[in-house]
């Protein structure tokens, strides 16, 4: 399976994305999962300027993801794939339920959301959604950095990770 | 460039933008040309407010960031694309900043051109040799 990395991250294409798994993963494309994005030519120029030249950036709604999913996954270039926030992943798992694991990456703060991690903070329905995803088969964990441990869902949401 | 009063933004990633304002300060005494960001911690929108509302209520002309594929560029160009007079430059060095204040003579985005491309030729490399007599 050539899309190595299935990640909500609210920063979607960002420092962390490109470096610090796209070294290591030797990343050779990104597919960006979002409804705006997928809708402008001004936001997809936006995350392709910073990408290196020789990594290919594929923009999309879930509906179209899920139709070129299997393409991607036959790609021979490791992948990631994101999505800004949990209810697109949701949507596009839906649709392609093949995909059997979920990456938090970024989800930050904002009002109604608490802390669960330095990276994670979640309403209370998001957390009901992510344990719905796992409820479905679907292993979720956080993990920054390929270099950090990856939290179990159960443990994100105790919010005793970094205690 | 007026006396005193901060110019430009840098945002960075963790503390970079600090440090790089602190060494500014250490080698100029003139720190205070710059307002340094970090990223951490933040979303892709809390960022883009940040740097915005920081840009409106100081009077900012120009904008300095470290990865070109950053949240923190990704933001700063949202910014400029709402006030178009404000100049972004990316891979921040301190080189570049120290070029760009102190060209106080210069308004901010004539610096800034100024200060890319001097930041561009102090990238070199020197390969090791034997030392001489």
């Amino acid at each position: 399976m050539a899309i190595d990395l299935y990640r909500i991250d609210d920063r979607l294409i960002h420092g962390q994305v490109v470096v610090g798994w796209g070294q290591p993963l030797n990343l050779g494309f990104i597919v960006l999962v979002d409804d705006e994005v997928a809708g402008s030519e001004w936001e997809q120029e936006l995350y392709r300027m910073g990408v290196p030249p020789e990594m290919d950036v594929y923009f999309a709604t879930p509906e179209d993801a899920s139709r070129q999913l299997e393409q991607w996954c036959a790609d021979q270039r490791p992948g990631i794939l994101l999505t800004g926030d949990i209810e697109t992943m949701r949507r596009l798992i839906e649709l392609s339920p093949s995909i059997r694991t979920v990456n938090l990456g970024g989800i930050h703060h904002r009002s109604g959301r608490t802390l669960k991690l330095r990276y994670v903070y979640l309403s209370p329905q998001e957390e009901e959604a992510l344990r719905a995803l796992e409820r479905s088969g679907v292993a979720v964990t956080a993990q920054d950095v390929p270099s950090a441990r990856a939290v179990p869902l159960d443990d994100v949401l105790r919010g005793e990770a970094e205690r | 460039m007026s006396e005193g009063a901060p110019v430009a933004i840098v945002a960075a990633h963790g503390d970079l933008a600090a440090g790089f304002v602190s060494a500014v300060q250490q080698i100029t005494g003139r720190g205070e040309l710059f307002l340094p960001m970090s990223n951490s911690g933040l979303g892709a929108a809390e960022i883009e407010r940040a740097i915005l509302d920081v840009v409106d209520t100081r009077g900012i002309g120009v904008i300095f960031t470290d990865l070109p594929a950053g949240s923190c560029t990704i933001a700063a160009r949202r910014v400029i694309a709402a006030r178009p007079h404000v100049v972004l430059v990316t891979g921040a060095s301190l080189p570049l900043l120290l070029d760009f204040m102190s060209h106080e003579e210069l308004a901010p985005a004539e610096a800034a051109a100024h200060a890319v491309d001097r930041a561009v030729r102090s990238l070199t490399t020197v390969p090791g040799a034997p030392r001489g007599h």
